[in-house]
């Protein structure tokens, strides 16, 4: 098999190019030979079947990002018969730089010039032939976001690969790197004679949006009131959706479960109906809300607006030692704070990339939300209930402040921050569905076999031994539950939600799961009425703000183990929001109890 | 007169000299654009002495003060649109 990798700029709109070639087959695994997990897939192009990699995006082939050490570990350690080279046409003048770089490194190589389609908007027109003769290799103008010139790009990549028989490696790289000024030259060369652009920009509809959303006064209070509507749309779309799925998942066990099962001994019958079934039910009715929410990330970050959040930010951020990179890496925790940590790989300053990684795990995921979603409907009125929620996040800022306030000295950063704005683009539907289907299917595989395991164990716990009352003080959880109480009680946590809470640790969609096998009931109304009628709305908050704060989940420390490559550091950051996660539950409860509210 | 890319108004416009940064900002602010001989013109400055929004050619990015001060730059002049 043939072996294609995908080299280019960020913001070139690299990974749609390769989504668009590989579909929806393509999967995250480790590439031999480094430590950093790679999108891989596999491909007929024309006669050839491939096997492409996507490199991340980098700016320079000497560059000394950690993405821009694995790409030169890839193409010096790996066989390739193909580089597909993707640069944003209408940055050309600029971009060009990289083509040189890759170009000296004598591989085979297609230059894939990218969002053509902008191109005239500002003025850039790019002479194709003549570029591709003085680079020597194949250059094709295209939009793989909109489709034009992509069957061309896809005959022209076939041809090439059916050309190349033997594959090479770039094994002295290192040796082949062209200085700066030689790079300088050969650009301004090639440029004038195949480029023509624009000296100054006209005003265009990005910098017109910008002198709204960038406003040194309004700009921020946008940004939060936007962030603000995009959850409250996530939730007014999905509760109807949930409610439907409940109903259904109900339905079936009533219908087809039951009588399927009904010759099974009645523990076993107990264990699959009300362990399995029901725990793993009422996760899975939250499925479309972390879809959705996933899927307004990924507007909010492929319009252009996520970057400009950096800018807004980055004054503040900077007091709290952190930069603006910090404050976007922390937004997309709100959806999965696994990718999010990973996704501090950009940064260079081994402080600032702890600092961030101390931070992120107090960004309330979308499976935390989930808990919270479902605590607030049962022990608040429909009135109060959002207003709960919204403090939760609150708190989550909060703590994230704190955090990085109280540590910034231990983590110095020096690292210069340097980022583009993008201009603002309208994502595509198309686009929008293959990329909260990769980041749903990536957040259900880390988090799936867990809360199978963590659901079963609960209701286990709960039954055994089998001579006691079910989920009592003697059964195994009730022991368990009795363990914690010194630690817990002051916070109001009873046995019960101390075991959904130690279990809570693996994953927090196992509390949901687990809520719903210790109270033994099905159903979304069943279960909140059942929790109500144990603990009252000081107890659930003191529960969710220790939910919110200790330890996101076990995936989330082994990220921050991986990323870190050290024990310490995710020992530390493991204590510290366990830490104040009791100590922000303690100071709530006792306090609402020394005033008298409950 | 060398002055330096922080010193420079808004919507204002001047080309860059030299860069005084060491090596690993020295290809970022390459790859993104920052070349000597090159235009820059200065958009906005975030509040809060913030960072600075720039636009060299077709390309717009943000850069701190500090980072600003590395880069050095002639004849600045107000910007008008063709």
């Amino acid at each position: 098999m043939k072996q294609v990798a995908v080299l280019g700029m960020p913001n070139t709109g690299k990974s749609t190019f390769f989504n668009r070639l590989t579909g929806a087959s393509a999967s995250i695994s480790n590439w031999t030979g480094t430590t950093v997990d790679l999108m891989m897939a596999q491909v007929q192009l024309g006669e050839e079947q491939a096997e492409v990699i996507d490199l991340p995006g980098i700016y320079d082939l000497r560059g000394f990002s950690e993405d821009e050490e694995v790409v030169r570990q890839v193409l010096k350690s790996t066989p390739l018969h193909l580089v597909l080279l993707i640069l944003n046409t209408s940055q050309i003048d600029r971009q060009l730089s990289l083509a040189i770089q890759v170009k000296h490194l004598r591989l085979p190589t297609v230059l894939l010039l990218n969002m053509a389609d902008e191109a005239p908007k500002f003025g850039v027109v790019v002479e194709v032939e003549k570029l591709g003769a003085e680079l020597g290799m194949p250059v094709v103008l295209m939009s793989a976001k909109h489709g034009q010139g992509y069957t061309i790009a896809c005959q022209v990549i076939a041809e090439m690969l059916h050309r190349q028989q033997e594959s090479v490696i770039a094994t002295l790289l290192e040796d082949q790197l062209v200085p700066d000024r030689q790079i300088a030259e050969e650009m301004g060369n090639l440029l004038q004679r195949t480029v023509s652009a624009p000296k100054q920009l006209k005003e265009n509809r990005t910098s017109r949006l910008d002198q709204v959303l960038l406003h040194p006064l309004w700009g921020l209070p946008i940004f939060f009131a936007a962030m603000f509507c995009m959850f409250q749309l996530v939730y007014t779309l999905a509760t109807p959706i949930q409610d439907i799925l409940q109903q259904g998942l109900d339905g079936f066990k009533q219908m087809a479960l039951i009588p399927l099962i009904a010759g099974l001994p009645t523990f076993l019958q107990a264990f699959l109906l009300e362990g399995l079934y029901d725990g793993l039910g009422t996760v899975a009715a939250f499925i479309p809300v972390i879809v959705l929410f996933f899927l307004g990330m990924a507007v909010v970050e492929d319009s252009g607006y996520l970057a400009r959040s950096a800018f807004l930010m980055d004054a503040l951020m900077a007091r709290l030692g952190l930069d603006g990179r910090s404050f976007v890496m922390t937004l997309m925790g709100f959806g999965c704070n696994v990718p999010a940590i990973m996704g501090t790989r950009v940064m260079r300053s081994p402080g600032l990339r702890l600092l961030t990684m101390l931070v992120i795990p107090f960004s309330l995921c979308s499976a935390r939300l989930t808990v919270f979603i479902f605590m607030t409907a049962a022990l608040f009125s429909p009135s109060v209930a959002p207003a709960v929620l919204f403090s939760l996040y609150l708190v989550s800022f909060a703590a994230a402040i704190l955090t990085a306030f109280l540590f910034r000295g231990k983590y110095p950063n020096q690292e210069p921050l340097v980022l583009e704005l993008p201009p603002y683009r309208l994502p595509t539907l198309r686009q929008m569905l293959l990329r909260s289907w990769h980041e749903v299917r990536h957040f259900l595989r880390f988090s799936y076999r867990f809360i199978i395991i963590g659901v079963v164990l609960i209701w286990l716990l709960n039954h055994l031994p089998t001579d006691v009352p079910v989920a009592s003080a003697e059964s195994l959880s009730g022991l368990l539950g009795e363990v914690t109480q010194p630690f817990l009680a002051p916070l109001g946590i009873t046995p019960q939600l101390a075991v959904t809470l130690l279990f809570g640790f693996i994953a927090k969609e196992v509390v949901l799961g687990g809520l719903a096998v210790i109270y033994q009931q099905s159903g979304d109304t069943a279960l909140m009425g059942a929790i109500a009628h144990q603990i009252n709305w000081a107890q659930a908050y003191s529960f969710m703000l220790f939910t919110l704060l200790y330890t996101p989940c076990l995936s989330a420390i082994a990220v921050l183990k991986s990323e870190s490559k050290s024990h310490q550091f995710t020992l530390l950051s493991v204590a510290w929001s366990l830490g104040l996660a009791w100590l922000s539950s303690f100071v709530f409860y006792q306090t609402v109890q020394l005033l008298g509210l409950v | 007169m060398l002055f330096t890319l922080s010193s420079l108004k808004v919507g204002e416009v001047a080309v860059i000299a030299n860069l005084m940064t060491e090596q690993g900002l020295h290809h970022r602010l390459s790859a993104l654009g920052i070349r000597p001989g090159r235009q820059v013109s200065l958009l906005r400055r975030a509040w809060f002495s913030g960072p600075l929004h720039l636009r060299v050619g077709t390309t717009e990015l943000m850069l701190r003060h500090q980072e600003a001060q590395q880069v050095y730059i002639r004849s600045a002049y107000l910007g008008v649109d063709e």
